[in-house]
This record gives structure tokens, sequence and C-alpha cells, in this order.
């Protein structure tokens, strides 16, 4: 966008009328953002992201485009099989390197002894953010709070001076700052254990992920995510995405605190007494 | 067996502990207390109390009033402290400011020894910024402690902990929340002090005000825009809270909490209720007030107060669920046990 910029203001120049320069600079908003929705402002005059937000696509079961499959366990039949996506990645492909493209292979087989999102562990930035369940953004002065309502994930996103993380986590380290209305958040120190959905397209904790939430209307945010890791693919990507406010009067985010859900999957075989069955039906 | 169980809780303690890589504390020494000079009350954009930043609720100030000390609710300064403690019956350790015994006191593993020694890791003592206080108990009030439970809760209680003790290694769902990684049981509310990682995150923003706690990364958003509790039908592990503002004061109200929480011993019921007031009293204090009122569950309500103090650390995840190796561990080890 940058680029987009400079080579505005070249033909500007080429134009040689400065006054004709400031006249457009006036009049015209910055050519960088496509859509030239005006945010409403907090009171200390950013963009006012507060709000409850979801995404309303497939890329949990697979960021790419897919047609719809059925799901990993044949009893629960069209409930729980996946619908089809358009896909969130820019240009549609993941550029991986042949082993990695090999290995999500390898993860989508074995997806139910693996997946992440089956044992309750935290989502990782960016899955967290369009996994089908809401979160919130507690927009604060010097601080922005993410909550998920998944596996009740939590960021708070430092505005001030860029910090460094001691160790990697799941939720990573949020650095953020404010270009015009977007907020950009510069995730690092991001662990490898977390996916970016169900289909096992995956990462390592190379990842270096840079978010951009951008309001496009009262009720929408366009999400982007710069995706950077040397080891896994062969060049940076990016995956691009509505999210909507939810507008129900009462919305709220509430608890999806899953252990007691994953407990039987993680410990189920180190019980006393097996279950026999009756897990299946609780 | 006894050895074996010690051993095993003392090998999930250090597991659990790992799996919190990084604590947010930050060496400070107890702040005197604040000299008369002028502070204004720090406000939001939106004109409300400015609570926000890190702050450690970390305290030596006990939960109940140790009994030598009667209806004494406040000493007069650090010095009342040590004398008091003087009056303290031989062999008491670990409350009112008095040492905690050392592990190798308590070698027949009575509950002691099998927790944590946070000074062992650099996390208790003077590592841990803590409010001054000479509060000689949290809870509040001439009796300084939690009144009795109603006979048939007691009596509930202890068939609870009979039937809990007789299966607790039959499987993950029989550990208790805390090592499930569901709910320490101090994150309330009433949120109470931790023996570490006692640091929270306050997050303003309109309409809502956002707490992290540090342990499990339990997170409550309150809204403050007058909403009502949400239905009934939805039971939380942190209760249902809603906020407002009494002039410079946060008050919280939280009902509907799940059947299995615990607050001080006691399952709460439905019709418990918990009132908390945030009130910022200088640049570094936030007074934290609660108050428990469980008609179902205790005698009469009880109150509680300390105070938290603003650290410069950040908040680190605590990965409690992912990192729970511990759960397995001790299950596998219980059925390994069983063929012996």
């Amino acid at each position: 966008m940058q680029i987009q910029m400079r080579s505005r203001w070249g033909s500007w120049l080429l134009v040689g009328a400065a006054g004709a320069a400031l006249f457009y600079l006036a009049v015209i908003p910055t050519p960088a953002q496509a859509p030239a929705y005006k945010a409403p402002k907090t009171k200390d005059g950013k963009a006012n992201l507060n709000g409850i937000w979801q995404a309303m696509n497939e890329a949990n079961w697979d960021i790419r485009p897919h047609a719809a499959y059925v799901g990993p366990v044949s009893v629960l039949g069209a409930a729980y099989s996946t619908p089809a996506g358009l896909g969130v990645v820019e240009g549609g492909e993941i550029p991986y390197k042949p082993e990695a493209a090999a290995k999500q292979k390898q993860n989508f087989t074995d997806r139910l002894k693996l997946d992440p999102e089956i044992k309750c562990y935290m989502g990782g930035v960016p899955r967290s953010t369009y996994m089908p369940y809401p979160f919130q953004i507690v927009q604060g002065t010097g601080t922005v709070m993410i909550v998920y309502e998944y596996a009740g994930a939590v960021r708070v996103i430092n505005m001030g001076a860029p910090t460094k993380a001691p160790a990697d986590s799941w939720m990573g380290w949020s650095n953020g700052h404010w270009e015009g209305d977007s907020l950009v958040v510069d995730v690092t120190s991001l662990n490898d254990q977390t996916w970016f959905d169900r289909a096992g397209n995956w990462h390592s904790d190379a990842l270096h992920v840079i978010e951009r939430y951008t309001p496009i209307g009262a009720d929408a945010l366009q999400y982007e995510a710069t995706i950077d890791d040397p080891k896994v693919f062969t060049r940076q990507w990016k995956m691009s995405m509505p999210l909507y406010r939810r507008l129900e009067k009462n919305a709220q985010l509430l608890e999806y605190k899953c252990v007691e859900f994953a407990e039987e999957v993680l410990y189920g075989h180190l019980r006393k007494q097996p279950l026999q069955g009756k897990g299946d039906s609780k | 067996m006894r050895h074996l169980l010690s051993s095993l809780i003392a090998l999930a303690a250090a597991v659990m502990f790992v799996s919190a890589p990084v604590s947010a504390q930050s060496q400070v020494t107890a702040k005197p207390a604040p000299a008369a000079k002028a502070w204004t009350m720090p406000r939001t954009p939106e004109g409300k109390p400015d609570l926000q930043g890190v702050y450690s609720n970390a305290t030596t100030v006990p939960v109940a009033r140790p009994a030598y000390l009667g209806a004494k609710e406040f000493y007069t300064d650090e010095n009342d402290k040590v004398e008091s403690a003087k009056a303290a019956p031989a062999g008491r350790g670990g409350r009112g400011g008095a040492p905690r015994p050392a592990a190798a006191a308590d070698p027949e593993g009575n509950g002691l020894a099998v927790h944590y020694d946070t000074s062992q890791f650099g996390l208790g003592g003077p590592t841990v910024k803590r409010a001054a206080s000479l509060r000689t108990s949290i809870i509040t009030g001439p009796e300084g402690r939690v009144p009795p439970m109603l006979p048939e809760v007691a009596k509930m209680v202890a068939e609870r902990r009979a039937y809990q003790q007789a299966h607790q290694w039959d499987s993950a769902q029989n550990r208790p929340l805390a090592e499930r990684c569901i709910t320490w049981g101090f994150e309330g509310p009433p949120m109470m002090p931790v023996g570490y990682n006692s640091t929270l995150e306050i997050v303003q923003g309109k309409g809502y005000v956002g707490i992290v706690q540090e342990m499990i990364h339990d997170t409550r958003v309150i809204p403050t825009d007058g909403r009502p509790h949400g239905p009934a039908e939805i039971k939380r592990w942190m209760g249902d809270s809603v906020g407002h503002w009494e002039g410079d004061t946060l008050v919280v109200e939280t009902v509907n909490y799940n059947p299995l929480v615990v607050i001080q011993g006691a399952p709460v019921s439905d019709a418990a209720k918990v009132t908390e007031r945030f009130t910022r009293v200088d640049a570094d204090t936030i007074q934290y007030q609660f108050t428990v009122d469980d008609p179902k569950t205790w005698v009469k309500p009880f109150s509680g107060e300390y105070n938290m103090v603003h650290i410069d650390g950040n908040l680190y995840e605590y990965a409690c669920h992912e990192g729970n190796y511990g759960m397995a561990n001790n299950l596998s080890g219980a059925r390994a046990t069983e063929k012996k």
C-alpha cells in the first residue's frame, strides 16, 4: 500500500502543480484504503472497534477453497460434516514447501488424533479469529483486549512501545499500533502447537503474523492476516475475511470452557472403569 | 500408598508449575503508606475512573483472622504485627505473617509439604509486590472469618469430600477442578489472592470492563451499560457479572454460578450473589471489597477486603490445560499401582 501511495505521489508531482496537489490532499481521503468508510471514533480519537465479532465463513474447516465432504465421525452423518467454503487465502493456495505440504496431508488423515481444537487447546492466532465462536474487543487506552469464547483464550495487545516475549505461548505476543482506522497487530512468539484449521494446515514456531482489523461499515471489520513462516512456506501469504458484529441486543460472550468436553478424549483411556459408550450420548 | 499419592501430587504440582513458564512479578518491597500528596483520579476518555493496568493481589493477610487476635481488625503498625504474633500458640505457622513451616518439618505429608513452597521458585516473599496492609484478615468484621455453613450444606460437603477421597483417582472427572484446569477457585468472583500468579489486568472499553487473571487466563468481560443479568438457565464457572458505577466505585454483581463452583469451601447455590467494589484510592492502589450472600449455603453473608497494587510487569499466558501432563501421569500412575 505504501508503494501505491508513492506512485500516486509520483503522478501528482509529474503534474507539477503543487497547489492542485494540496487541493487533492485536502479533499480526497488517503487512497491506500479502497473502501472510503469513516469509522466512528472513540473519545480518544481511535476507530471504535469495541464489540462482539464473529467470522461467518467455513475457514475453520479449511482455509482453502473446498467442496463439502463427509465428517470424520461417521455416526454424526450430515450434522457434523464439512460445509463447502470459498476459502480465505488470497490466491487460494498456501505456498507450502514440499515436505510441509506432505505433513499437512498427514495431519488431515490423523486429524481426530492431532487437531488441537478437539483437545480444547487455545486456538492461537489467526485461527481463534475465525473459529465458529464470537470474540469480543475491549478497546482500552494503552491496551486492546481480545477475548475469545472458545477455550476462554485472551490476548491483551500492547499499544505502547513494542515489547518482547520472554517465551513462546499459544496466543503469542501482541504489539499493536494504529494505521489510520486500522488496528495493526504484530504477533510473534507463537508456539508450533496450533493449526490454521481442521484440515491440518499448520505452521512452525517461526510463525509471524501481522493482523489488520479495519472497519468497513458500522457492523463489519475486514480482517487480514499476513503469514510468514520460512520453515514451512516458500513465501509470505495472506488470508482475508470480513468479521461481523453480533447484533443481538443482549449479545454477550458466554463461556466455552471446553476442558470438560475434551477430558474423555484425552484421559478416557486412563479411567478405572471404562465409560462403555456412555460418553457418546451425554 | 500414601507416599506414592503424595509424590504423585507433588509431581502434578511440579508439572503444572512448569506449564506456567513465566509469572508476572516485579521485585519491589512493600510501599509505605501513601503520603498526603495531591492525587487526582485519572479518568478514561469516557470519564470513568481509570482502573486499567496490571495489578498484584498477593497478600500476607490471611483469609481468616487468627483466633488469638480476637476481634482486632487492624494492627496498629508493622511492629504490632510482630509483637502480636508472639501471642500465637506454639506450633502455629503460615498465618498472620508468621513463617510457614518448611517441608522438612512436615515429613508425614499432612498437607503442608506437598503444595508449592513458592520461595523455592523465587515467587514468594519479597519478590512479589504486595499492597501494604494492616488488616488482620481479609474477611472483615468483628469475627474476621467465614461464617458457618448451614448444617445440611456442611453435611453435603463432607459427603462429597468422602466420595471424592474414595474415588479420587478413578478418572479425570474425579480430580479437583483446579487440577483439571477448569477453575482454580481463586478467580471468583470474589477474586482471592493465590500463592503465586496473583496478578490480573484490567482493560476498560466503552460499556465494558475486562478483567483477566493470570491464573488459567480466566477472563470476565463485565458490561456496565445497564443491562440485566443473562438467563438463569446459563450457569457459568465465573458466574454472570454485570457492573455499574456508584460515584467513582465500580460495583459488580454476579449471579448464575455453575453449581460445582466452590467459594470458601462451600458449593454455591442458585441463590448466590456476590457483590464486588473496585475503588482506585491512589496512583498505585485499588481497594477491592466483596460480599458473598448465599442464604442457601451460609448462615449469614460475609464480606472481605484487600488492596491490589499496580505492578510494572506484564501478564503472561498460563496455559494450564494445554500443559497439564500431570493429569495423565497421575491417572496412569494410579492404574499402574492397581496392577501391582
